[in-house]
């Protein structure tokens, strides 16, 4: 195996260490910041299959993040159901909300339905602020009982909501790449190279974004589960907030790599490297991520994992086939 | 196999095609001939599903394609080649063929694998095969066209002009292997403006010019056809 794939490949692996490793070793906060680190990479992971692959360009992604919250407010402390089943339950409510959301932001194409998934976010951001049981525009914290339900002690808490984000996070991984793998994602890869051309050769264009669709849907209501777990309210802004789990998760997969696996997980590692430097810098945080992202892409449309791959001969995470082997590892 | 009728096609007020008639037997190879910008590649844009014609209709084995997607048309066994190639730049080329076996071929992963290495064996692009497509150079990327049009096992070929800029000597590799392809059956619409190639192995040549076809018959008449003579080889000197 090529040298500079390999070091790649042992990276990945001392990363899966760590993060089995961390709930045993890291502080509290620590342990926090990695929970955040998880589920903006499941966010991330999602809005690259969307954008990346199936040319669904959305900045309504919060959209998920929101109902995924609100759902598992409600089912956990209004209806009081299981904890661990009111996380499920986020992300099937996700799943059902995907299905008009579809409807809508189907018809249109390339800019349009980049507004136009921003419109419905909005939209039902508005109407989340409505739920008068849900403390309406101004939001409402978890009763100190629910939020307990996850662990009577802190300590307890934060280990299990970080498992949470790590299970979140690895069959987010391992199922992409499954997904990946199969018939429909080289039908998914070749679209992301030409749409047109992939037409031609018989890919199905249109079921293949809906799939993308509804397979980005629950994982983003899990994790706005957990991310209520971690903020320990809902409110319409923070839910639904555009910044957080839209634009940085653009961030994130335009700074890391667009239209690979690597990009996204590269991507959040830089993105949080970023965030702690500048923590205290208030707005210009935001600037210099920015300027960051548009610096790369200039140099670089496929970031920093485009810019890498001159020098890295292979995928880190094989996605490939090639011949002779039949189901054979590139 | 195909049946073209009353088949017209403007944008705007730009009138491409119209009334399009045109049969193609099972089996034959029929040459497309006809001036830059007569509408050739426009004609097979409508057959294959890329746009959609103002009126007539689109018959393919007795069906009714007009109003089918283009993928199902891939399916239903209708694959073209892009004057323009348009590869899968990042990726590989076994890959590009891969894909066509498994979509518009539908079929199993082994199955679609085992195709694509016959059909790179047969272009003889087998020894790129894990090569990025975005490094091919224009030839082998001409025959990724062909190879991936091929990789979904079609029924109906749509060649557009995959001979231009080709070399005598490549030129008749690629009517050998358009020859081994017709020989397992499939028929071919062969767009060129080679004519050399097209006389060797088209049993049939439509002209086409101002978005109609104004001779269709064997080579050797349609040739020395008057209008023709006119139209095409006048403005092709
Ligand atoms: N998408 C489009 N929008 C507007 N006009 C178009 C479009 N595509 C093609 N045309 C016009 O339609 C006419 C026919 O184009 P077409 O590409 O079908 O010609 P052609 O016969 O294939 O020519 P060539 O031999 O140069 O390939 C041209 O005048 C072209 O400019
Ligand atoms: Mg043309």
């Amino acid at each position: 195996m090529n040298p500079a794939v390999l070091i790649g490949r042992a990276l990945l692996v001392a990363g899966a260490v760590f993060l089995l490793a961390a709930p045993f070793g890291l502080s509290p906060r620590g342990l926090q910041l990695v929970t955040e680190f998880l589920t903006m990479l499941v966010l991330a992971l999602m809005w690259n299959l969307l954008a990346g692959y199936a040319d669904i360009v959305t900045v309504g992604q919060h959209a998920f993040v929101g109902i995924g919250a609100y759902a598992f407010f409600g089912f956990l402390v209004l209806a009081g159901f299981d904890p661990w089943l009111s996380v499920l339950l986020a992300g099937l409510v996700a799943l059902v909300f995907s299905l008009p959301v579809m409807a809508i932001i189907f018809r249109l194409r390339a800019g349009y339905l980049a507004v136009g998934s921003w419109v419905v976010a909005e939209t039902l951001m508005l109407a989340a602020g409505k739920l008068s049981a849900f403390g309406g525009g101004s939001g409402v914290s978890m009763p100190v009982a629910a939020v307990k339900r996850f662990g009577a002690a802190t300590a307890d808490r934060y280990v299990n909501v970080y498992w949470l984000a790590f299970a979140l996070a690895a069959l987010a991984l391992l199922s992409t790449w499954y997904l990946m793998r199969s018939r429909i994602g080289v039908g998914l890869t070749a679209m992301r190279d030409s749409e047109e051309g992939a037409g031609a050769i018989g890919v199905n264009l249109r079921r293949a974004r809906i799939l993308c669709f509804l397979w980005a849907a629950p994982f983003l209501g899990i994790a706005g589960a957990i991310i209520t777990m971690q903020k320990l309210r809902v409110a319409p802004p923070a839910s639904f907030s555009i910044i957080d789990w839209t634009v940085y998760v653009i961030f994130i997969v335009v700074i890391g790599g667009i239209g690979s696996f690597e990009g996204p997980i590269i991507g959040t590692l830089v993105f949080f490297v970023l965030r702690e430097l500048l923590a205290d810098t208030g707005v210009w945080h935001l600037i210099v991520l920015g300027a960051v992202s548009i610096g790369i892409v200039l140099i670089e449309p496929k970031g920093i994992w485009g810019l890498l791959r001159r020098f890295v001969p292979g995928d880190l995470i094989p996605v490939g086939h090639s011949p002779g082997k039949r189901q054979g590892r590139a | 196999m195909l049946e073209l009728s009353g088949l017209a096609l403007h944008f705007g007020a730009l009138k491409v095609l119209d009334g399009v008639e045109l049969t193609v037997p099972q089996g034959a190879v029929v040459g497309v001939i006809g001036p830059n910008g007569a509408g050739k590649t426009t004609l097979f844009n409508v057959i294959a599903g890329v746009l959609s014609p103002s009126a007539g209709s689109i018959r393919f084995e007795g069906r009714d394609v007009g109003a089918m997607p283009v993928w199902d048309r891939c399916r239903l066994g209708i694959a073209r080649t892009y004057q323009i190639p348009k590869p899968f730049t990042n990726m590989t080329v076994f890959e590009n063929v891969l894909a066509a076996g498994l979509h518009g071929g539908a079929l199993s992963m082994r199955e679609a694998s085992a195709r694509a290495e016959d059909v790179l064996a047969l272009v003889e692009l087998d020894h790129r095969s894990s090569l990025r497509a975005g490094d091919l150079s224009l030839l082998d990327l001409k025959r990724l066209e062909l190879a991936k049009a091929l990789g979904s096992g079609p029924r109906l070929l749509l060649l557009d002009e995959i001979a231009g800029g080709l070399t005598d000597a490549e030129c008749d590799t690629l009517l050998d292997i358009i020859s081994t392809v017709r020989e397992r059956g499939t028929t071919i619409v062969w767009i060129e403006h080679v004519i050399r190639a097209l006389r060797r192995i088209a049993g049939t040549i439509a002209v086409l010019y101002n978005g109609t076809f104004i001779a269709t018959g064997a080579p050797d008449e349609v040739l020395v056809d008057r209008r023709v003579k006119d139209v095409y080889l006048g403005a092709g000197q």
